[in-house]
């Protein structure tokens, strides 16, 4: 009888060490791990052009993460993409010109929106919509603009295809203008 | 097992194997609610099937672990992309790595043992005796323990999940220095509850079914002499690695 016991003890504690792998496994290294986040405010930001960006993706400030996109949709007017943003109570204090951003983490990461913040008095309260937004980098894009940017020795061309990007466009352009007076 | 057939081809052999292994699952479904009255025979099979195998499985989960991680960072490091280890590490346990090899350890460990004890059982006549005291073997000997590889096995491959994060932890993070922060972020936003964990989960219920299915069968029609339990006990192997293969790429395609 003892011996019964034992190895029945034994399978109680092989099950219970089996949950509490399973719970380990679906609370820590998954997606429920991001949604302990308590009370949360809603933020709308424009972008016209969101990527790749998910539901769920996170929302970060300074790279630490404060919230994460609740619900994406076109605007049927406007023809942009609203993107809602819950962001945690606890960081209330953001300031109403702060800029929101599409980046993408590292080479193979997903993509999170970038809050960066501004310097009005005044504080996002519920609802609120960011005035400044950076559109998702799209890497054709970019190559198109390089290439015709380092092609083409007129540099309007390419400062005029996309105003959205100017500030990465408008670096490699003058380069080629320099250069290409040395070649005939 | 029908020994009449006069030299039935190879072909037709195999089918009625087949066959006979189906019906044998349908007659150990049909004695499970006969097996609850011995309810105890049950748990003492989850003890042995189980508990006994957490040192192996712990173990190989441990190595796994830490060899996916040097493997894949060895992989990722070549287009700069180790911040998505643990993702990768996780995503391959949980999907694929986890099920498929605690159902071979499994196989081999827990499958085997089935075979031999009750092909020994078959052997010694003991399954003939309990069917003269009115004891159904089915309900007393099979239907245990392919409950007990029911239960077992979706919890031992989650104690192997748990235990290769862990190695992949302690060779990514703190042995190749790779940031704690992204490790568990990057894995956290990419792993889904219902894609990915229970998926792993529903497959090693599926492998836990067959496993002890072929083991019992084997053991419940082998050839009763010590050769029959060594070749019944070999079949085991072969036969369950290559239907949890089998299988896994079929639920694969299935669960996707």
């Amino acid at each position: 009888m003892a011996q019964q016991r034992s190895f029945q003890l034994g399978t109680g504690l092989f099950i219970l060490l089996g949950f509490a792998a399973l719970a380990y496994l679906a609370t820590q290294t998954t997606s429920i791990a991001n949604f302990r986040q308590g009370d949360s405010y809603t933020l709308q930001a424009r972008f016209s052009n969101i990527g790749q960006l998910k539901l769920g993706a996170p929302v970060k400030m300074a790279g630490v993460r404060i919230g994460s996109v609740s619900a994406i949709d076109l605007d049927p007017v406007k023809l942009d993409a609203t993107v809602m943003l819950a962001v945690s109570s606890r960081f209330d204090t953001l300031p109403d010109d702060s800029s929101a951003a599409i980046f993408t983490s590292g080479l193979l990461g997903d993509q999170y929106v970038a809050i960066q913040t501004g310097g009005s008095p005044e504080v996002f309260k519920d609802g609120d919509e960011f005035i400044l937004t950076q559109s998702s980098m799209q890497l054709e894009d970019l190559i198109g603009n390089f290439l015709a940017g380092s092609g083409g020795s007129s540099s309007s061309k390419s400062g005029t295809s996309t105003p959205d990007a100017g500030a990465t466009t408008d670096g490699p352009t003058p380069e080629p203008a320099a250069t290409n007076p040395n070649q005939p | 097992m029908s020994d009449s057939n006069k030299a039935p081809s190879a072909l037709t052999a195999g089918i009625a194997q087949v066959g006979a292994c189906g019906l044998f699952f349908f007659s150990i479904l049909a004695a499970i609610p006969r097996s609850l009255v011995h309810f105890a025979q049950t748990v003492k099979q989850v003890w042995f099937v189980g508990a006994m195998s957490l040192i192996i499985i712990m173990t190989c989960g441990l190595f796994v672990g830490m060899v996916l991680a040097l493997q894949l960072y060895y992989v990722l490091s070549i287009f700069g992309g180790t911040g998505a280890l643990g993702t990768v590490v996780a995503l391959s346990l949980f999907r694929e790595l986890g099920p498929v090899v605690t159902a071979l350890l499994f196989a081999g460990r827990a499958g085997t043992s089935i075979t031999a004890e009750i092909g020994l059982m078959r052997a010694t006549d003991q399954l003939s005796s309990m069917e003269m005291m009115a004891v159904d073997p089915l309900a007393y000997v099979v239907a245990p323990r392919f409950l007990a590889g029911l239960v077992a096995m979706p919890l031992l491959a989650c104690v192997f999940n748990a235990m290769g994060i862990f190695g992949a932890h302690l060779v990514g993070v703190t042995w190749l220095g790779l940031d704690n922060g992204t490790f568990w972020s990057n894995m956290t936003s990419s792993v889904d509850v219902w894609k990915d964990v229970l998926n792993g989960v529903w497959k090693s219920v599926a492998f836990g079914a067959v496993i002890t299915l072929i083991a019992a069968f084997q053991g419940y029609t082998t050839a009763p002499t010590s050769e029959g339990v060594a070749h019944a006990t070999t079949r085991t192997v072969v036969q369950s690695s290559i239907v949890v293969l089998a299988l896994d790429f079929v639920m694969t395609a299935f669960l996707m």
